[in-house]
């Protein structure tokens, strides 16, 4: 397709060394997806940080907004898998809430001696999760019959099961405090906290709640170490391009790209500084995001599961063996579901027979708006990520401002399509 | 003196960063047969867009004047409506639909909705005989093959009162036979009247319907022949911008010990578990040497090779290989890597290629391993690796980040054979390797099969051009209904001893 117009360089090296704004403006307008989707998020909270009169960045609400999310964002990246490898798992909701009130039953209402121990019905958990990955993986990796069907089943058995173990509609509580810090607690500060304002006592002797400002400082080092490595790690990857005489994008841009994020980041950081540090759950979401980028973005198993659902039949005829591959991305997405509900379980500090109900829809959601095709093949981890961010921070602002939840339903549908049209438009303009 | 009924001026049709069509010029006259040829990606399909309104008017410069009125086509329907229809490449028909319904779908005849069976498929009938079809209009058209759906396509445009029909490679899918007969009803509908524009890239066929040949190349028209003027070297000289006169790659072959035996090997029908695909076959291949399997459409020769190929075809399988003497596992695609054996697919784009992926993530799909440690990707290495097989292949895009499926026949040819190539093979099977590609990105092929075969690789290409066999090959196998029916010396070969091999194994076989 090589035309005058287009002069071919000879091999892929450096095509524009020049950096001007021009090439930063068309580097903007093709990842305009990726940057699209951040700003979009921005917006939005911009948008309810405005609306809601300053509430939705009050360290309380932060750290609100996380635990009511978090599970949804863990869902998402298992899903984030399924999807692109083609299939879809409608399930995820139901086996969450299964998960929980098993984990309740275990602690609660079984006499299971030293089993009862939260930790170790915590990982009992999230292998049974795993084996019903697997156990539906099986028929759709090997019986190939549609996902669509076997998790559809999946969601009705579940549910029921969930139910059933729960005696109805009763629910199973209290759980045990260590239990329910995997959601409510915060990481001990193990610095020690630093107290700029202190705050105000009253002629009672009493200590006026929410005056003064004292820092965790494990959170704010934490913060910063992280940021730090992010902006380390970018600039590193940067050289190794430039040192091998590729193209990187524009530096301008790279520059504009890391502050931003990194100003966003530590803003994030000091509003959980100020009120009782980094949730934990925050921290492990933390880590299975680094961990599923790393793996999508860098690992021969993740790039293997984008080539299966790019074209199944030539990855086969490529030497990878696609039935084990599907059967691991469903594993995979059960292991997160048994984690999604032991979350929500540990949140509502009980289990309730409609834990999780609904849940599969927003999990996918936050993948769709995310920028995968429902064909397979395409998506991103962060993109799941900032969609799943995206639907949490709707949710949030318009509970706090009090919009009816029937309309909240509304304008999420809304946001869905007007993602999904949004992207459908882009490639077509491409 | 016949009329001009289309004329398109000066067409420029302008992709982000691409010129895909500059100033080209075409004029057809009322019915005469107008070929358009040119190298894959030259704009031939572009053009034919452009022209039935897929390209609506006002994303092209330039002028269509059809009949005498210059027009501006919003959508298919507009140019449909004029009577111009286009037969793509890639057949839309409903697989799961009967003839009928698919000859008027869209178009049916009815009443308030309600569809007049009996009136479609009377005219279905009518249709099909004007075609030479005898099928039942009820037939679905999964039952039937590419050929009959190809006629298919043919008779539906002739329910819309076609007066210029456009054909986009019709024969590039069909056997021989097929080909003929509808080569003929072309010639049969110049008798009648209609105009036809053919794309195509077989210059016999060309040769023997055309009126009129345009070539275009690199989106420009480079001249028009009349019939007398047409011959094959103008033509391919036309389309390359260089003459071709050698159109194999002279090579010296070393022929060293025999790398790969194949003992007594039969394969079953996937789905039909009675029957015998493949009855008994004994190859060996050579290092150095570029062995050829000869043989008609169905003869088993993919069968054979995918079979061959990690069991990817057909069930009970057995018989043994041997890989320098001594005997190998291939009861895996993965395996079969491993041992040094690679397949590259007749069907790029089924089978070959994640076309929504770029070149770089294809090119080293077979060997990851390759370009990584502990299973972590190193991404330079990654794109050095697709740096170095894209200059070694002569990939032509703007860089290794192109998405595959974006990239023309010929390209994408030589990204799955950058695929294997990475994936460090002994033995290499190439699948009809230039099936679908123009004449200069085959010669292309050819020299690479050439290079692979001085550096030592054992070669097996099947192939339906006969030419081909003879100019590549230094021995070829003759298949015929799941055996090998002849073995000849290239040199000793010719296009009738391997027919003649095909018809005298027919009598053994029967």
């Amino acid at each position: 397709m090589s035309t005058e117009s287009a002069p071919v360089p000879k091999s892929g090296v450096a095509e524009d060394v020049q950096q001007g704004p021009r090439v930063a403006v068309s580097a903007l307008v093709t990842n305009l997806r990726e940057y699209g989707l951040i700003l979009a998020l921005i917006a939005i909270m911009v948008f309810f940080q405005y609306t809601t009169s300053g509430t939705l960045f009050k360290p309380v609400n932060l750290s609100n907004l996380v635990q009511q999310n978090s599970f949804i964002i863990v869902m998402a990246l298992g899903m984030l898998l399924v999807i692109v490898s083609g299939h879809i798992d409608l399930s995820v909701g139901s086996v969450a809430g299964f998960i929980g009130a098993l984990a309740a039953m275990m602690m609660v209402i079984w006499p299971l001696g030293p089993f009862s121990n939260p930790l170790v019905v915590s990982i009992i958990c999230l292998i049974i999760g795993g084996a019903i990955g697997a156990g539906q993986g099986y028929w759709i990796a090997y019986h190939r019959i549609p996902s669509f069907i076997v998790t559809l089943a999946g969601m009705l058995i579940f549910r029921g099961i969930c139910q059933a173990l729960l005696g109805g509609g009763s629910s199973v509580g209290p759980l045990p405090a260590g239990f329910k810090a995997l959601s409510s607690g915060f990481i001990p500060d193990v610095i020690g906290s630093l107290t700029l304002i202190p705050p105000v006592v009253n002629a009672a002797g009493k200590t006026i709640v929410g005056s003064g400002l004292t820092l965790h400082m494990t959170t704010i080092v934490i913060g910063l170490v992280a940021v730090l490595a992010y902006a380390y790690f970018g600039l590193r990857a940067r050289r190794s391009r430039e040192r091998h005489g590729y193209q990187a994008e524009p530096f301008t841009l790279f520059v504009v790209k890391t502050l931003v994020t990194s100003a966003l980041a530590l803003f994030l950081v000091y509003q959980f500084a100020t009120y009782r540090g980094l949730p934990i759950v925050l921290v492990v979401m933390g880590v299975l995001i680094a961990l599923f980028v790393f793996v999508t973005k860098r690992m021969t198993v993740g790039r293997r599961i984008y080539a299966m659902g790019g074209n199944a039949k030539a990855a086969q005829l490529s030497g990878i063996k696609t039935e084990r591959l599907t059967l691991m991305v469903f594993i995979n997405m059960g292991v997160l579901s048994a984690l999604g509900g032991l979350i929500i379980a540990a949140r509502l500090g009980q289990a309730v027979p409609a834990a999780g109900l609904g849940s599969e829809l927003d999990v996918i959601a936050a993948v769709f708006i995310g920028g995968a095709s429902a064909m397979g093949g395409v998506g991103q981890v962060i993109g799941a990520v900032v969609g799943g961010f995206i639907m949490g921070v709707m949710n949030n602002g318009m509970s706090i401002m009090g919009v009816n939840v029937d309309w909240q339903q509304v304008v999420k549908g809304l946001v869905l399509l007007g993602a999904v049209v949004f992207d459908v438009y882009n490639k077509n303009k491409a | 003196m016949a009329s001009t009924i289309l004329e398109m001026r000066d067409i420029t049709k302008t992709f982000p960063g691409v010129k895909a069509l500059s100033n080209v010029n075409l004029s057809v006259e009322e019915g005469e047969i107008h070929a358009v040829v040119g190298e894959n990606g030259a704009g031939k399909s572009t053009l034919m867009k452009v022209l039935s309104g897929v390209y609506p008017s006002g994303t092209y410069d330039g002028e269509i004047i059809y009949r005498g009125d210059e027009c501006h086509f919003k959508g298919i329907h507009d140019s449909e409506r004029r009577g111009i229809v286009i037969i793509h490449q890639e057949l839309a028909l409903v697989p799961m639909l009967s003839i009928a319904e698919n000859i008027f779908l869209g178009n049916e005849h009815a009443r308030y909705g309600v569809i007049d069976w009996n009136a479609n498929e009377t005219r279905t009938s009518a249709l099909l005989k004007k075609v030479g079809l005898k099928e039942d209009p009820k037939t679905l058209i999964t039952n039937i093959g590419v050929g009959k759906q190809q006629l298919v396509e043919i008779a539906k445009a002739l329910s819309k009162e076609v007066q210029l029909l456009i054909l986009d490679e019709p024969t590039a899918s069909l056997s021989e036979k097929d080909s003929q007969a509808l080569l003929d009803l072309l010639l049969e509908f110049k008798r009648q009247g209609i105009t036809s524009i053919l794309i195509s890239h077989k210059l016999n066929e060309i040769n023997r319907v055309a009126d009129k040949v345009t070539i275009i190349r690199d989106g420009r028209t480079i001249e028009t022949l009349p019939k007398g003027d047409i011959s094959e070297d103008r033509i391919i000289t036309s389309m390359v911008g260089r003459s071709l006169d050698d159109r194999y790659p002279s090579r010296e072959p070393e022929i060293g010990e025999i790398v790969l035996q194949v003992r007594n090997w039969s394969v079953y029908h996937p789905i039909h578990a009675e029957r015998q695909v493949i009855k008994g076959i004994d190859i060996d291949v050579r290092k150095g040497e570029v062995v050829g399997i000869a043989g008609l459409m169905g003869a088993g020769r993919t069968e054979f090779a995918m079979s061959l190929f990690g069991r990817s075809y057909g069930r009970r399988i057995s018989g043994e290989v041997l890989l320098n003497g001594k005997p190998i596992d291939v009861s895996s695609v993965g395996k079969a890597v491993e041992h040094g054996i690679a397949y590259v697919t007749e069907d790029r784009k089924t089978y070959g290629l994640n076309l929504i992926d770029h070149i770089k993530h294809n090119i080293t799909l077979a060997n990851l391993p390759g370009v990584s440690r502990h299973s972590v990707i190193d991404d330079m290495r990654e794109l050095a690796v697709a740096n170095d097989y894209k200059a070694k292949t002569n990939i032509r895009s703007s860089s290794v980040y192109q998405m595959t499926g974006n990239l023309s026949g010929g390209n994408q040819q030589k990204v799955v054979l950058s695929k294997w190539l990475f994936a460090n093979p002994e033995v290499l099977i190439l699948d009809e390797p230039t099936r679908g590609i123009d004449v200069g990105a085959k010669y292309e092929i050819y020299t690479i099969i050439a290079r692979l075969a001085s550096e030592g690789k054992a070669i097996i290409v099947i192939s339906s051009e006969m030419p081909e066999l003879l100019g590549i090959t230094d021995r070829i196998y003759v298949m015929n209904e799941g055996r090998i029916v002849g073995e000849m010396a290239a040199s000793d070969a010719s296009q009738e001893k391997i027919m003649r091999a095909i018809v005298r194994g027919e009598g053994k076989a029967s």
